[in-house]
């Protein structure tokens, strides 16, 4: 059997960084996802907000990290061929007594090293921020926050960690670990692995691989957000990502523009205890729908076009990133809730160093690709740039998806990259998560899967097994596929 | 850039009923595009009868309807068909740029004619709470699965709305051997024609909820259950009266929405039976709703007509 120098517990946006971190170094590494495809827990409900670091007490770990990972995320996208968008924070104060309450939060976020931050009145909010609400008396700028799309974050990342050596499981679930002399084994739903480091990345599980090997000093708490996504139409909704003063418990209900275009407003906070409750319901709704018009009061509920719910994976208030001494070689990475998306490069650095004064040899490879060609979608780029690549590639020009203008062609190259569920390829490529939600693309995206993975119609599932689309083939042509 | 006399966007039923009367009218130059790789529309999938009764004085099922105006079509020479082709912007000085499989093209017409049709609703758009599983379908979805693709989607059924979609789809279901569990209305009747609620719904024994919604969707991976309440004329939950109902399929048939999306990314309005930019008109389900659509063919000849005035008058 192979003995992996790392192994890494989930394949969210912390497991893949540090997968990808790791990857620039001499070592055999393995990540392991229990679900069918990457980015499937906390990292696909996530809002893609690269936070500039406000917010956050000065002298906390993930406020540190959360800056830090803003500038590095920079580099990391160029690298990775993805579009981040520097769109700039505004935190909205409505009088007097918030107004104090944004000078304490530029003053933190000052101790922190947040960049060009700088407090713009009325005059200001008018000129740039037009459907604000005219109440409003002034907002904290912070002009280094942006976006980026959580998944394909994940995606890029794992893809370019494989091209650097690592190898990814999928659909295997760590059930039992036990730490021998040199090393962990790791008995999975995929089989036994065995490394001599252990990296838990396991998100809403994190407590539960914890208990694995007796460290049980941390629970981890989902904490529920409802989010709800907006018609492409309404793009110019809000032109900066606007919050609303912070709570105690969250950031408060936004509202941003995703990287996909699409207005989206939450999300709500509720406390919980299923790690598997990601439902929606009316009162979130409610809450979400006033809080967005307290900002902009042109919030139009008939605008709704898609809404999902998140578990942010809470333990305390700040991150919990250690090497556990007394099981040598296990570094728990959890209670990763926000900044985690942004503050992600900088935790997976912070877990390189931790691993090397652990005594694991990092030893630079002689090449490290660092680059990843930029995945195409028709929706970012201009008529005239596809008018030159339907001319390279005919199935550009053959749209499945109409309400988001996806391709033939980016179908099969999300397929290619590692797509197998429905879920799987709306993530990479934005069909079925337009305004039809699917009703007009689903068959065709069911039968391009099919045709490119050879599986049988049947089999294919909206996010795994247990979720096929359909029951039953009984259609004359079944035996072609 | 291209320049045609007349372009038609939609090749359903309504798109082939104008670019006919417009040729009738003698425009000589017509470009119809269909998104589809056949023209027909939303009637291809609509394999039950009871179109045509008016128009035709006939009873056809929609493939037939449809086949009477893509003969007709195809008998013009006149008429050029761009299959596969989908418009993706309008601007209001009648040019349009559509992709097709290895080609993009922007035309300029003398007019244009909208006939893209309509979406159904979806789960989204009215909230139905609980968890996102496989298992909801629009219900039009549903009925392109079952009557085009030969899947059958699920096997215990409820569907959300007693539209005439709704209707005709729980008679397909029961057809084929699914047990269609409930209908669930909010309104206190049907809003489909009576010969469906006869035909589809009491001929199968389907139990029908008036005054009833979904309040909660259960099912991690798929549709597990739903629970229902009564609502009062307000659409108000009335305690006490929640049930659960198992099955492994929801469809939703809540209503049809207009499909505006390029006339409105043009600034352009439609305002009564007209839109704001001259020689751009809109027919079809894209313009309004229709319940049979035998009145949208008569209606959108009377569009083709109009087109054919305005390059007449140029």
């Amino acid at each position: 059997m192979k003995l992996y120098d790392v192994a890494i517990i989930g394949a969210g946006v912390i497991g893949t960084s540090i997968a990808r971190e790791l990857s620039r170094y001499r070592l055999n590494i393995a990540l392991l996802e229990k679900e069918e495809e990457l980015a499937f827990g906390v990292s696909k409900s996530n809002s893609g907000i690269i936070h500039p670091g406000t917010q956050n007490p000065p002298d906390s770990l993930k406020g540190k990290l959360c800056v830090q990972g803003n500038f590095l995320i920079r580099k990391i996208s160029k690298e990775l061929g993805l579009d981040f968008k520097e769109a700039g924070e505004l935190i909205v104060s409505f009088n007097e007594g918030e107004t104090k309450e944004l000078l304490r939060l530029k003053e933190e976020a000052e101790i922190l090293g947040v960049p060009g931050l700088r407090i713009v009145d009325k005059a200001w909010l008018r000129q740039h921020e037009p459907n604000l609400n005219s109440e409003a008396v002034c907002g904290l700028y912070a002009p280094t926050a942006g976006i980026i799309s959580p998944y394909r974050l994940v995606y890029a990342l794992a893809e370019n960690a494989v091209r650097n050596g690592v190898e990814i499981y999928a659909e295997t679930k760590a059930v039992n670990i036990a730490r021998s002399d040199k090393y962990f084994e790791i008995d999975t739903s995929g089989g036994m692995y065995r490394a001599r480091y252990l990296i838990n990345a396991a998100g809403l599980f994190a407590d539960d691989i914890s208990g694995m090997l007796g460290i049980c000093d941390f629970k981890i708490k989902p904490r529920k957000g409802e989010e709800f996504i907006l018609d492409k139409k309404k793009e110019n909704l809000a032109k900066h990502l606007i919050f609303p003063l912070p709570s105690k418990t969250s950031k408060g209900v936004l509202i941003i523009k995703t990287a996909d275009g699409n207005p989206m407003i939450g999300p709500t906070a509720e406390e919980g205890e299923d790690k598997e409750d990601l439902s929606t319901s009316e009162a979130g709704l409610n809450k979400v729908l006033m809080s967005a018009r307290r900002l902009i009061p042109a919030v139009d509920e008939k605008d709704i076009i898609a809404y999902f719910a998140g578990l942010r994976p809470w333990s305390g208030n700040d991150f919990i990133i250690r090497h556990e001494t007394k099981t040598h070689g296990f570094i728990n990475v959890a209670g990763i809730q926000s900044p985690g998306l942004t503050a992600s490069p900088a935790i997976a650095l912070m877990v390189c160093n931790i691993l090397n004064k652990a005594g694991l040899g990092l030893k630079r490879k002689f090449i490290f690709r660092s680059h990843r060609k930029k995945t195409i979608h028709l929706f970012e780029i201009p008529l005239s740039k596809t008018k030159d690549l339907i001319k390279r590639d005919h199935s550009y020009g053959d749209i499945v998806c109409r309400c988001e203008m996806v391709s033939a062609k980016e179908i099969r190259d999300a397929i290619k990259a590692g797509a197998r569920t429905m879920d799987g390829i709306k993530f990479r490529t934005r069909s079925q998560a337009g305004r039809c939600h699917g009703s007009f693309c689903t068959t065709r995206i069911m039968k391009i899967l099919s045709e490119e993975t050879k599986t049988p119609l049947v089999e294919i599932t909206k996010r795994g097994k247990g979720s096929e689309i359909i029951k039953e083939n009984r259609s004359t042509e079944r035996e072609r596929v | 850039m291209i320049k045609r006399d007349l372009v038609i966007v939609g090749g359903g039923p309504s798109g082939m009923a104008a670019a006919i009367s417009a040729h009738e009218n003698g425009v000589k130059d017509i470009l119809l595009i269909e998104r589809d790789q056949y023209l027909g529309g939303i009637l291809n999938q609509c394999v039950h009868t009871g179109f045509g009764i008016n128009y035709f004085k006939e009873i056809l099922t929609g493939p037939e309807y449809a086949g009477r105006f893509i003969e007709k079509v195809k008998s013009i020479p006149d008429i050029e068909v761009s299959l596969k082709s989908l418009a993706v912007r309008l601007t209001n000085d009648k040019t349009i740029t559509f992709l097709k499989p290895g080609k993009l093209e922007t035309i300029k017409a003398k007019a244009l004619v909208m006939a893209t049709g309509c979406r159904e609703k979806t789960r989204e758009m009215i909230h139905i709470p609980g968890t996102r599983p496989a298992g909801v379908f629009s219900a039009g979805l549903a009925q392109k699965l079952i009557n085009i693709e030969g899947l059958l989607p699920g096997r215990e059924v409820v569907i959300v709305g007693s539209g005439d979609i709704g209707l005709i789809m729980a008679r397909r279901f029961a057809l084929e051997g699914a047990k269609v569990k409930a209908i669930i209305e909010i309104q206190k009747e049907s809003r489909g024609l009576l010969r469906n609620m006869v035909q589809c719904v009491e001929d199968f024994d389907i139990p029908v909820y008036f005054n009833h919604k979904i309040s909660w969707i259960y099912g991690k991976d798929r549709v597990e259950k739903v629970s229902v309440v009564k609502v009062d004329n307000d659409f108000n939950e009335i305690p006490g009266t929640l049930f659960e109902i198992k099955c492994d399929t929801i469809l939703v048939s809540v209503g049809l929405i207009p499909e505006n999306e390029l006339i409105e990314m043009a600034g352009v309005s439609i305002e009564g039976d007209r839109t704001s930019a001259p020689g751009i008109f809109v027919c079809g389900n894209s313009f309004k709703i229709y319940d049979m659509v035998d009145s949208a063919t008569e209606d959108s000849m009377l569009t083709g007509k109009l087109a054919a005035e305005y390059i007449r008058n140029l």
